[in-house]
């Protein structure tokens, strides 16, 4: 025989105060779990959309990022003409040679010892076509030969000077913006963007440190890395774009996600303990019902599982309030330096299905834990003490 | 000078929409040094006068006089360490707080007032004394019998030495034996001691043990009872 | 105090009840002076530096190089007493997973520089002897289980290709300026490696006088403005503060987990204050009638709730304090220097004062409030 549920349902509205925190307790829990791995989340998705399964990045030999690298003008043309590079409809290969450094540039509204190291990328004209996520939203191109760039969409608004048709000056030179851009969400669009010839000579001299192409067979990627390592005129580490930028998301990432779960494990233990002390006064009120019940001839079985459904029921109702606190900061843009490249990078919080339907399990396990002691307790109750 | 003048006392109570008299115009003395029953059907007001004896309660008009003092006129913030002082009070049950043992129940009254923690264990174990039960110091209640409870109460009404000692139905809860103990302490309280007590009561035993009897009923004094050797006023 | 017995006795109606509940509080406070230790942590390396050390890097980015040639010049510049000049070598241990600082510096006045980085004076000598030695942070030898006179390769990532270094000596920080995890080599074994004309990537320079610092700064820009590695050069302190900077608002982020966290214990206490009350009010009547006054009975049930949440805060905040500092923690290299400040402690209590005043309040209120009669007649 089960024990109604309507019996929980309206017991527990019997004592609306108490239960009302309980479940604010668990929300508050779940909001912040949920929260913080959205940040994880928003970094690593920013990263991870930021490389193309078709497209190869190659750097010099054990260099662990593109600010390591350096790649000397022909190692930069043996790898344009490789046969491993796609064409263009226009025929030229689809391969950028970029110029990566990093500019020191204050974020609006911080003080001006605060400083975020921007990254500012060389590109060739094929970039825009061997990156085909990245758009010009407003404005054109930036034109070979002249001082312009074009600047990011996460870096356009907190920064000073990256509107269209001011001027930016880094590195000794003006530069005249000439449009923002959008890369879906990936970290390329907290970068700045300019001609790789107009940079080099301003920083560092006549080396490149990435080469960026379409593979002209997206399957052969095996064979194009083994090919161009093993070429003696070069020595380079090839990689997927994709599998490389996740990758240099993993420290960072990492990291927010043992925060995530070391902040909220210590949360949820006193959320749990404040469960079972709403539980066991549930019982101890409860005791001649509770009573009543089993000499009914409901099995104390029933009981038990009446009352961890109640605790449950308690929880999950903390769980919607988590994770309805918690979409109030989906989309939420943050900044951070990802370590692994030392570059800024912007990325917003990202709440996924997945997250508020982990947020809801999480408070259900709370609940349950918290719950199973006053259950355990309530189904073992000595029926004569409590019918006096 | 009576100890207790309560002067045409009008008490009304508002429950709901209902308007409920309790007294009208009750005018009535208390010696000091009596022991005196209460008693009456359901109703009647008897636990109101105690109330309004004790200070717990206002009468709607007309003025209550304890040891000279206008108990009806005074603030809460006066009457709560007048009632430390002047008042001990028993209920029927409930009593006592079930978290401290008899001693520390007994104590109570005494925290309220200056005395060191040696002259406070003086007085408790003296109390405790009285009633017979100085051999259950550190029983918590539920280790204790009601009656022995009731006991535990009445010493803790007494241990501050107050003028008047109030009881509501102290025997209500308890058996022949047990009420029958109880009962004996309050005389001896007031013959040996000079307690003033005042206890409402439905038991016509327990009122055999006053001194006086005081019947009320609708609010209305009726009858008054003076047993050979009690005072009357 | 004589009244704390009656408060106990009263907490020890439902032992489970208040344990779960100072718990409880213990854990957010412990959580709270965590959180907060990180954000003092990381504004106070921002605070690290001798005034008399500036730091010149150069002014396009921290990620270009100066000249070698700039040495002399920064000598001859008028305040200037000492110049010293630093590679950083960022290469990979292992699987790289713990990270720790490499950089290539000139070993005589860079040891000069910093009289913070102590090491016995024959391991000193042997660093300035010979060529390919390193020596490295005291907490290095106890991460990855190294001993003096052992060989380490790194795997370069900016300076391509496997560096081996042989151990000859283990500093200890006397100060918070230097971290106790790096592992410092020679500038020359770098040069001849990589067989580049002389590069620095940032200088140090001992200036005479603090006060200086701003002249001596200017001085040294407006001479290499021009030039193709102008230079930007600040206090020490700025330097390293600028590091900080970098994580982001890392107090905003912190500071909301904090209040998230302390709101969660609240609604706790406040529950488990609330129960207690209920089931309580005929004893407050009780006492009332026994001439316990209102203001008694208010300071009685604020006591209860402060026994709890002080005796929380205590453990907690304690806890977190001797926990951090016994074990060294140091976040595996991110947070040097983490230790729970006196301030953390003291908003901490005043966290634990406002858990006890908002978890307490209405009951304390209510018992004061009631009315002795009716709740007599429900007594009765």
């Amino acid at each position: 025989m089960r024990i109604p549920i309507l019996y929980n349902a309206r017991s527990v509205l019997q004592r609306p105060v108490s239960t009302a925190f309980t479940a604010l307790g668990i929300g508050l829990v779940v909001a912040v779990f949920i929260a913080m791995l959205a940040l994880a989340n928003g970094f690593r998705v920013a990263l991870t959309r930021t490389g193309s399964d078709n497209n190869v990045l190659v750097l010099r030999r054990g260099a662990d990022s593109e600010l390591s690298s350096g790649l000397g003008r022909d190692a930069a043309s043996i790898l344009a003409s490789s046969p491993h590079v796609a064409t263009g409809p226009d025929g030229r290969a689809l391969a950028s040679p970029e110029v990566y450094v990093l500019i020191p540039l204050t974020r609006l509204g911080d003080d001006t010892t605060a400083l975020a190291n921007v990254v500012v990328r060389g590109i060739s004209q094929s970039a825009w076509d061997v990156r085909n996520n990245v758009r010009v939203l407003e404005g054109r191109r930036p034109e070979s030969g002249r001082s312009e760039i074009c600047v990011g969409r996460k870096i356009a608004p907190r920064f000073a000077h990256t509107g269209v048709g001011e001027t930016l000056r880094f590195a000794g030179r003006d530069w005249t913006v000439v449009c923002h851009f959008s890369a879906g969400g990936s970290a390329f669009e907290s970068e700045i963007w300019g001609e790789n010839e107009q940079f080099m000579p301003v920083f560092r001299g006549e080396v490149f440190q990435s080469v960026s192409f379409r593979l002209a067979d997206p399957a052969a990627f095996e064979e194009a890395k083994r090919s161009l390592e093993a070429d003696k005129r070069l020595t380079v580490d090839v990689h997927r774009e994709s599998s490389f930028y996740v990758e240099q998301s993993q420290l960072l990432g990492r990291i927010l996600e043992i925060l995530a779960f070391f902040i909220t494990s210590i949360m949820a233990v006193g959320a749990v303990f404040g469960a079972v002390n709403t539980m066991y006064a549930a019982v101890q009120s409860r005791s001649p019902e509770i009573a009543v019940l089993l000499t009914l001839g409901f099995h104390p079985r029933s009981v038990l599982a009446s009352f961890l459904v109640e605790s449950a029921l308690i929880a999950a109702v903390g769980g919607v309030i988590g994770g309805l606190l918690a979409l109030q900061i989906n989309g939420v843009v943050t900044s951070t330096t990802n370590w692994a490249s030392f570059s800024e990078i912007a990325f917003s919080f990202m709440v996924t299905p997945g997250l508020l339907v982990a947020g809801m399990i999480f408070a259900v396990v709370m609940g349950l834990i918290g719950g199973f002691f006053p259950a355990w307790r309530a189904a073992r109750l000595p029926v004569v003490q409590a019918l006096r | 000078m009576a100890l207790v003048e309560i002067r045409d006392v009008h008490k009304t109570f508002q429950r709901d929409t209902q308007r409920i008299e309790v007294f009208t115009d009750l005018t009535l003395d208390i010696a000091e040094g009596s022991f005196t029953a209460l008693m009456g059907p359901s109703g009647s007001g008897k636990s109101t006068l105690l109330n309004l004896v004790a200070g717990l309660d206002k009468p709607t008009s007309g003025t209550v006089r304890v040891a000279g003092a206008e108990v009806s006129a005074m603030t809460a913030g006066q009457l709560a360490p007048w009632r430390a002082r002047h008042i001990g009070f028993v209920f029927q049950q409930l009593n006592l707080l079930p978290v401290l043992t008899a001693y520390q129940n007994v104590e109570l009254p005494l925290l309220l007032t200056r005395l060191s923690r040696k002259e406070r264990d003086e007085r408790i174990r003296i109390a405790l004394g009285v009633v017979g039960l100085e051999d259950r110091l550190d029983h918590f209640p539920r280790q204790l019998s009601g009656g022995q409870e009731q006991r535990v109460a009445i010493a803790r009404a007494i241990v501050a030495d107050p003028t008047l000692v109030l009881l509501d139905e102290p025997t209500g809860q308890l058996d022949a034996r047990s009420s029958q103990d109880v009962l004996g302490l309050l005389g001896r309280l007031n013959d040996e001691f000079r307690k003033t007590i005042i206890m409402v009561t439905h038991d016509a035993r327990a009122a055999d043990q006053a001194k006086t009897v005081l019947h009320l009923e609708k609010g209305v004094l009726v009858e008054r009872q003076a047993i050979a050797g009690g005072a009357t006023s | 105090m004589k009244f704390l017995r009656l408060v106990l006795a009263n907490l020890g109606r439902h032992k489970l009840r208040t344990l779960l509940t100072t718990a409880s509080v213990a854990l957010a406070l412990f959580l709270f002076a965590t959180l907060r230790t990180v954000v003092t942590t990381l504004e106070s390396a921002a605070q690290f530096g001798s005034a008399r050390r500036l730091v010149t890097t150069n002014a396009t980015g921290i990620v270009f190089v100066l000249p070698l040639a700039y040495a002399n010049k920064l000598r001859a510049v008028p305040g200037v007493e000492a110049v010293t000049w630093a590679n950083w070598f960022g290469g990979r241990y292992g699987d790289g997973k713990r990270f720790f600082a490499q950089v290539a510096v000139d070993p005589e006045s860079y040891l000069a520089m910093y009289p913070e980085i102590s090491l016995p004076e024959d391991q000193k000598q042997a660093f300035l002897r010979e060529r390919s030695s390193a020596i490295v942070g005291r907490r290095l030898l106890d991460v990855f289980g190294w001993r003096l006179g052992q060989d380490v390769t790194i795997q370069g990532t900016i300076f391509s290709g496997d560096w081996t270094f042989t151990i000859r000596g283990v500093y200890t920080p006397t100060d918070p300026v230097i971290n106790d995890d790096m592992l410092l080599f020679r500038h020359d074994y770098l040069e001849e490696r990589i067989g580049r004309p002389g590069i620095a990537g940032w200088y140090v320079l001992r200036i005479d006088k603090p006060d200086n610092a701003a002249v001596v700064a200017k001085t040294i820009d407006d001479q290499f403005r021009n030039s193709s590695s102008p230079s930007k050069t600040g206090t020490e302190q700025a330097f390293n503060a600028s590091f900080a900077t970098m994580w982001g608002n890392v107090s905003l982020l912190m500071g909301t987990i904090g209040m998230a966290v302390v709101f969660a214990i609240l609604l706790v206490s406040a529950n488990a204050m609330m129960m207690n009350a209920r089931e309580r009010t005929g004893e407050v009547a009780v006492l009332k009638t026994i001439g316990f006054s209102d203001r008694r009975l208010f300071g009685l049930v604020m006591l209860e709730a402060g026994v709890m949440t002080i005796t929380g805060a205590v453990i907690g905040l304690g806890g977190a304090k001797l926990l951090y500092k016994a074990t060294n923690f140091n976040a595996a290299g991110f947070l040097p220097g983490f230790d729970v400040t006196t301030r953390t402690l003291m908003i901490g209590a005043g966290v634990a004062l406002l858990l006890m005043l908002g978890s307490g309040l209405v009951p304390a209120v209510r018992a004061a409030r009631l009315p002795v009669v009716q709740a007599l007649r429900r007594v009765e």
